[in-house]
């Protein structure tokens, strides 16, 4: 076994967290983490069925293994409805940054059109000087870009603010929120072939569904980042998610990348359209109601341990989350296991990027030091990041603690101190 | 007004209640100074909302649930004006078109401050 140095196995923080480079130098190998691992005997190497037969032949759009069924969205609509409501994705049961087109969490309106892409056109009007109406050929002749971008919707986590804490996952709690890799045109580009009016100040995006979902932004965002997109990790946008076309504006509120994008309109002002005004806008105390909040505030959320994995005993681990900001990038992680008490540093997943998430890794040798078996422990994340482009990281949002009694799965969440209260 | 109450009541009643009391879906009417403080807000059309034309616009886009963009123009004005005078906005004489409606001025017009951070 190879010796490892002290700094490998040095504790950062209270309750057995461990300094970030136990995952560079294969320190995980050296503490003994493969004690944990069935010891191969003198018995043979056991050979199954599946290796005596031929398996499966090919097929033209692979699934996950039936064995894993329960990776899968869960879901609830109004009252009546089948498609209104949203629908969460199993972050507990994921890993990496990508979240797999099939998982990507949905906020609809009135459930998913059934689009016919030779029919759907995008049009361009308002203050422009020239009309346009794209088919999706017309869209796939532009340049495009790819960017890797989460969405979360604005009522994400809403659950923390419930007077009494939830007993649910991370799922449950924090599933409305996804990441993918965007690819579209540039909707900038898209107002240049139309040409911009002066007295254009705002856009108004609105969508083929039912309910003909509608929103409108300031043009800056429009010229800044905003993406028509047309695929969604590499593939054409997923149904659920928007296809044939969706609108990203990266950062803001998952509310405003209109799915199944049909209309773009230059206005001088805002339209104020239901969803600016009797929802999605954030409630004070006052009476009086904030509009307009358009960036996510930054946030993070460890999604192993969780409730419903069991932790088998004492020894060594991997905590593990996500972290993202609607500001720029997540790029400060710290964890604690010891309920806030002390905190260290998480190695963060490469690459660390704008809007997007970031996957953060902690080391944590758990001693369950307590005379009781069924003592829980508490693991809190925080990430530092910009909360705005002008100022440098200082805002830090504590995500909510994970109670963790061995083979046991509540949760015990407390309210962070986040001013995000928007509630669709 | 009285072609608005007919509409609501064949196409509106089933899911917002008997004079947009709510459930199984969302109230409409009432919930007037019910935003401050610290009890449960009622946020209505008539509460909450600071525009009398989103009402049209939503409704014509999206409304009935069932069977959006079906309503007419003038069957969506009259449960526009059905709703505004059940919030107490309008009188039941007062016609609701399009030059009448963008000039109603809802209760919580005021009631909403745009966003700036760091400010």
């Amino acid at each position: 076994m190879k010796e490892t140095s002290r700094s490998e196995t040095e504790q950062v923080a209270g309750n057995g967290l461990l300094h970030r480079r136990m995952f560079l130098a294969g320190g995980a190998a050296a503490m003994g983490a493969g004690a944990m691992v069935e010891q191969a005997g003198a018995a043979p190497l056991a050979v199954e069925s599946w290796m005596k037969i031929p398996g499966a032949p090919f097929n033209g759009y692979g699934q996950p293994s039936k064995y894993e069924e329960k990776v899968a969205r869960t879901w609830a609509s109004a009252p009546g409805t089948g498609g209104t409501g949203s629908s969460r994705t199993p972050h507990h049961l994921l890993n990496g940054m990508i979240t797999p087109s099939g998982l990507h969490y949905e906020r609809s309106h009135s459930g998913i059109p059934d689009i016919n892409p030779d029919t759907h056109r995008l049009v361009i009007h308002g203050l422009v000087k020239r009309p346009l109406a794209f088919t999706l050929d017309d869209l796939g002749r532009y340049p495009m870009e790819s960017r890797i971008a989460f969405v979360e919707c604005a009522g994400n986590s809403g659950a923390l603010f419930a007077k009494q804490p939830a007993a649910a996952n991370v799922q449950a709690i924090h599933g409305l929120l996804s990441c993918s890799e965007w690819t579209g045109v540039k909707l900038s580009v898209l107002l240049q072939e139309a040409g911009i009016d002066s007295a254009a100040k705002w856009v108004l995006a609105e969508g083929a569904d039912a309910s003909g979902m509608s929103r409108s932004f300031p043009i800056e965002k429009a010229l800044d980042d905003a993406l028509v997109c047309l695929y969604q990790n590499g593939e054409r946008v997923r149904p659920a998610n928007g296809y044939p076309v969706r609108l990203l504006l990266p950062g803001f509120e998952g509310n405003m990348n209109v799915k199944w994008l049909r209309r773009i309109k230059l206005t001088a002002g805002p339209t104020m359209t239901k969803d600016e005004t009797s929802k999605y806008t954030i409630l004070l105390p006052s009476g009086k109601a904030l509009q307009f909040v358009f960036p996510l505030e930054g946030k993070s959320m460890i999604t192993h341990p969780s409730p419903g994995l069991t932790v088998r005993g004492p020894g060594l681990y991997e905590i593990s989350g996500l972290a993202w900001s609607g500001y720029g990038k997540a790029a400060k992680v710290e964890v604690s296991a010891d309920g806030g008490k002390s905190w260290g540093l998480a190695a963060l997943q490469e690459p660390v990027l704008p809007k997007a998430v970031t996957r953060f890794r902690m080391a944590w040798q758990w001693e369950c030091v307590s005379s009781s078996l069924r003592s829980p422990r508490r693991l809190f994340s925080r990430s530092h990041r910009p909360c705005s482009p002008s100022r440098a990281p200082t805002s830090a949002r504590r995500s909510h603690p994970k109670t963790l009694p061995p083979g046991t799965s509540a949760s015990d969440p407390t309210a962070p101190d986040c001013r995000r209260v928007a509630a669709p | 007004m009285k072609q608005g109450e007919a509409v609501f009541a064949a196409k509106c009643q089933a899911c917002h209640g008997e004079k947009g009391a709510g459930t199984p879906n969302d109230r409409l009417v009432g919930g007037q100074g019910s935003l401050p403080g610290d009890k449960p807000p009622i946020k209505t059309v008539g509460s909450y909302w600071p525009y009398a034309t989103t009402l049209f616009d939503y409704i014509r886009r999206a409304m009935p649930f069932n069977e959006s963009k079906s309503l007419t123009s003038d069957e969506a004005y009259g449960v526009v004006a059905y709703l505004l005078n059940l919030n107490g906005v309008i009188p039941e004489s007062e016609t609701v078109n399009a030059q009448s409606l963008p000039k109603v001025t809802m209760p919580n017009r005021e009631g909403f401050v745009v966003f700036t951070r760091g400010k």
